[in-house]
């Protein structure tokens, strides 16, 4: 198990007297990517919060259990530094309007006032915006304001912003729903070249794009998660005949 | 059946003929109001009048200078205590709603935006004047508790329009919450506040009541903080009830100024909500 | 960027964050601090008034203070004559004007023309007003108030009203004009579909529905003319006394709680004058924010409905 990345055990979370996320169990490996899928209000959304501790900062949100990034116990660890370590990209895309898309790229950096060379930046901004493929599209504006950008633009500045601080995990939060097809596709596509360098969980209520981009998935329904299983696994034969309900579209 | 539906229509075009004549005819206090501050007050505006102090009774010329530096002293020394407070109480309502401090702060802000402007010049008198004598700073502080409300609530309101995902977004990078709203919130609220900021202080530029028994007033220049001092509508109150012309005169030129002012305040306002489409 | 140096930042930043938030808690605090201390400045300051004076000091006919005999009735009846009579004059112009910037003309460069020279009525120092009205409108009223055989005084409560009804409209205006905006227009469409005309809709759709938000308006209004205060100072024409008709009263010189405190403040040379003055302080703070929360909790129940 030492390739394990996230490894969450007997994890639960409540929203007041709303218990959304049942004693889950789950060991996400190093460079993989999970997707996590199940019906809305499954608690999926939750799940993933949780990993970087965004969850605990809704008033009356609680969670108990153990969440581990490599050995280390997330919830004893300071939660701003958890959030260096897990990056994550929201379901619509939402740059800072009041930055320019080199500024946005460097957010992490510059809203936290790390102090880093300009050529350190500089190569940052090229490196983090090339593994984001937006790199050709913007090099030449990239002290426009990063809201003039279309939405699937937008989103993959998103995601050189999370890259740029050098996460050991992306966490992505249905990162295409709000996104036309060909954007919905740039984004996929680019999955495959990030799970090479970080692991990647991915919260979707497409199953297709699950099947498509992962390598595993985690089905959720009504708080617990149901299955966890090779993504070809569980399409073609799951286990679960919740899960088997879920594909084959019995309920949404 | 023809002739009730005519006179119906024709009911229908008076009553709308009324409303419009009495909507407009609101205007024109407010233009001669203006017309006749303009025209008594430009003929005694140069520069003269802006560097000197007045006059001794019944003599004529001098100026204002002592008004118009002591205006803006004390409103820039309002400024300075409301605004920091005003910011951030208004982001405190903003990102705590529903608890109990925030219910009872925005009752108390519903409170102060309400009290007579003589009641809060009274209490301000209790609280400094009694205790440390007249002074610019005791008028400044009356003054800024008039401004905190408007500060505090054009702050909640913009903070509130803008969308949680943006405070999510530099959560979500490890960044702390002070810098979040520092650096992303405050920045990207800033037109909505800062209209609210400008908004507020043509409000008390123009505030007599809460002075007269703080700064006072004085005939001379000062700067002098801890002192009396000189305020352009504390000026007009007391030149205007004064029996010589000539006071008079300096009345009609400070209200020319203090005009000027608020005309110039409320329209900065306007374009910077009309820049970014602000409602406040 | 290596790791110890972000997690000691990060600790760092943590420390931080508590801090900030305390100061935002504690500026909130301010504002409620500030309020009590309002309150209880007024209240004690006013005791030895309230335990000497007693209840009767409201109805209380005379103020003498050269004799120490204080009686509030002079103010009280200054302060409601001068405010309603405002509010009365001022009110079929706010309506015409939410009426207007509602329904009749709710966009264009009209509308927006009228609605900004409306809320700069609300800009212009009251000082103003009231100096203006000192020179211009007193000349006028003195040689109306000849025509109609009253004494000429120009300055009195009728004079004050005047100018207080205008400082007024643009409050119970805006307010009105936004609630008429935020009538739905399908009850609109569904009473014109019947053959109403506009004018009945307005009648019968538009002012039902708005009814109890135009009354905070009012409210609202008649909070800000209750506490106003240098315009009426100087028009008013400072008389403690009460004349004996209503005619005098009504042209004549008279009174108001806070203008009386704006004249005699400064002069009140013994303890229970002053404490006398600010129990008036007391009282107008005490009517104005009731009367403001009241209108601040229709508005509230009206727009989220």
């Amino acid at each position: 198990m030492e390739n394990t990345v996230v490894s969450a055990t007997n994890f639960n979370a409540w929203f007041g007297d709303n218990h959304v996320v049942k004693d889950v169990t789950i060991n996400i490996e190093k460079n993989q990517c999970v997707a996590v899928m199940g019906p809305s209000g499954c608690g999926k959304t939750t799940f993933l919060r949780c990993i970087n501790r965004m969850h605990e900062l809704i008033p009356g949100a609680t969670a108990k259990g153990s969440m581990k990034l490599y050995s280390d116990e997330i919830y004893t660890m300071n939660p701003i530094y958890v959030r260096y370590k897990i990056g994550m990209v929201f379901q619509r895309p939402n740059p800072f309007p009041n930055l320019s898309i080199y500024d946005n790229v460097i957010a992490g950096y510059k809203l936290n006032g790390l102090k880093v060379p300009k050529a350190d930046l500089d190569n940052i901004v090229q490196k983090s915006l090339t593994s984001a493929a937006l790199w050709n599209e913007v090099k030449d504006s990239l002290h426009k304001k990063g809201t003039f950008l279309s939405g699937g633009q937008q989103q993959r500045l998103c995601i050189a912003r999370a890259i740029a601080m050098e996460p050991e995990v992306i966490l992505f939060d249905e990162p295409t729903s709000a996104l036309d097809p060909i954007s919905t596709s740039s984004v996929e596509q680019l999955f495959h070249e990030l799970k090479e360098k970080y692991t990647l969980i991915i919260v979707t209520h497409n199953m297709q794009q699950a099947a498509r981009v992962s390598d595993k998935t985690a089905f959720f329904y009504v708080g617990e998660l149901v299955e966890f299983d090779d993504t070809k696994q569980m399409f073609t034969a799951p286990s679960d005949v919740r899960t088997q309900n879920y594909i084959t579209g019995r309920f949404s | 059946m023809d002739a009730r539906i005519g006179i119906r229509n024709t009911k229908s075009i008076l009553f709308k003929s009324f409303i419009i004549f009495l909507a407009f005819v609101v205007t024109l206090p407010l233009i001669i109001v203006l017309l006749y501050i303009i025209k008594q007050g430009v003929m005694q505006v140069n520069w003269h009048f802006l560097t000197h102090v007045p006059a001794p009774e019944g003599e004529k010329g001098g100026g204002i200078a002592n008004a118009l530096v002591g205006s803006l002293l004390i409103v820039g020394m309002s400024s300075l205590v409301a605004i920091p407070v005003g910011i951030l109480a208004g982001i405190y309502l903003s990102e705590n709603p529903g608890t109990k401090l925030a219910y009872y702060s925005g009752l108390c802000v519903d409170i102060l935006q309400g009290v007579p402007s003589i009641v809060m010049g009274i209490v301000v008198y209790f609280w400094i004047v009694k205790p440390f004598g007249f002074s610019a700073i005791s008028g400044s502080i009356a003054l800024a508790i008039m401004m905190l409300p408007i500060v505090i609530r054009s702050t909640e309101q913009t903070l509130l329009l803008l969308p949680p995902s943006l405070k999510e977004a530099a959560l979500s990078l490890g960044v702390p919450y002070h810098r979040v709203i520092l650096k992303v919130i405050v920045p990207c609220g800033f037109a909505g506040i800062l209209s609210g900021i400008i908004l507020s202080i043509a409000r008390i530029i123009g505030e007599t009541a809460p002075l007269l028994f703080t700064a006072l007033g004085s005939n001379y220049l000062s700067t002098n903080v801890t002192g009396a001092m000189e305020s352009l509508p504390h000026l007009i109150f007391t030149y205007a009830t004064s029996p010589y012309d000539d006071q008079h005169d300096l009345a009609w030129g400070a209200s020319f100024i203090l005009l000027m002012f608020v005309l110039i305040l409320n329209i900065v306002t306007k374009l910077i909500t009309r820049k970014w489409k602000i409602q406040l | 960027m290596d790791k110890n140096k972000r997690l000691d930042l990060s600790y760092s930043q943590m420390k931080w964050e508590t801090i900030f938030k305390r100061i935002l808690s504690v500026m909130s605090a301010i504002i409620v601090i500030v309020v009590a201390g309002v309150l209880i400045t007024l209240v004690v300051e006013s005791w030895p008034s309230i335990k000497s004076l007693g209840i009767g000091y409201l109805w209380g006919k005379v103020w003498d203070p050269v004799n120490n005999i204080y009686g509030a009735y002079p103010f009280l009846i200054g302060t409601l004559l001068t405010s309603f009579t405002a509010l009365i004059i001022s009110i079929p112009f706010s309506y015409a004007i939410a009426i207007y910037l509602g329904e009749y003309n709710p966009k264009g460069w009209l509308s927006d023309l009228l609605k900004n020279t409306i809320e700069l009525i609300a800009a212009v120092p009251s000082i103003i007003y009231g100096f203006w009205a000192l020179f211009v409108l007193v000349p006028v009223v003195r040689s109306l108030e000849t025509k109609i055989h009253v004494a000429p005084y120009g300055v009195g409560v009728f004079t004050a009203s005047l100018v207080l009804a205008v400082m007024i409209i643009p409050y119970a205006a805006a307010l009105g004009t936004s609630l008429i905006r935020m009538v739905p227009s399908p009850l609109k469409e569904g009473a014109y579909a019947l053959g109403a005309t506009r004018f009945e809709v307005i009648r019968s759709v538009i002012l039902p529905y708005t009814r109890s938000g135009l009354f905070a308006g009012i409210l609202l209004s008649l909070g800000r003319a209750l506490g106003e205060t240098m315009a009426v100072t100087v028009l008013i024409g400072n008389t403690s006394a009460i004349a004996n008709t209503f005619k005098d009263i009504f042209f004549g010189p008279g009174n108001t709680m806070a203008s009386v405190i704006a004249n005699e403040f400064a002069e009140a040379d013994h303890a229970l004058y002053l404490s006398a003055l600010i129990e008036l302080g007391l009282v107008l703070f005490f009517v104005t924010v009731i009367i403001n929360l009241i209108g601040k909790r229709i508005i509230t129940r009206y727009t989220n409905n």
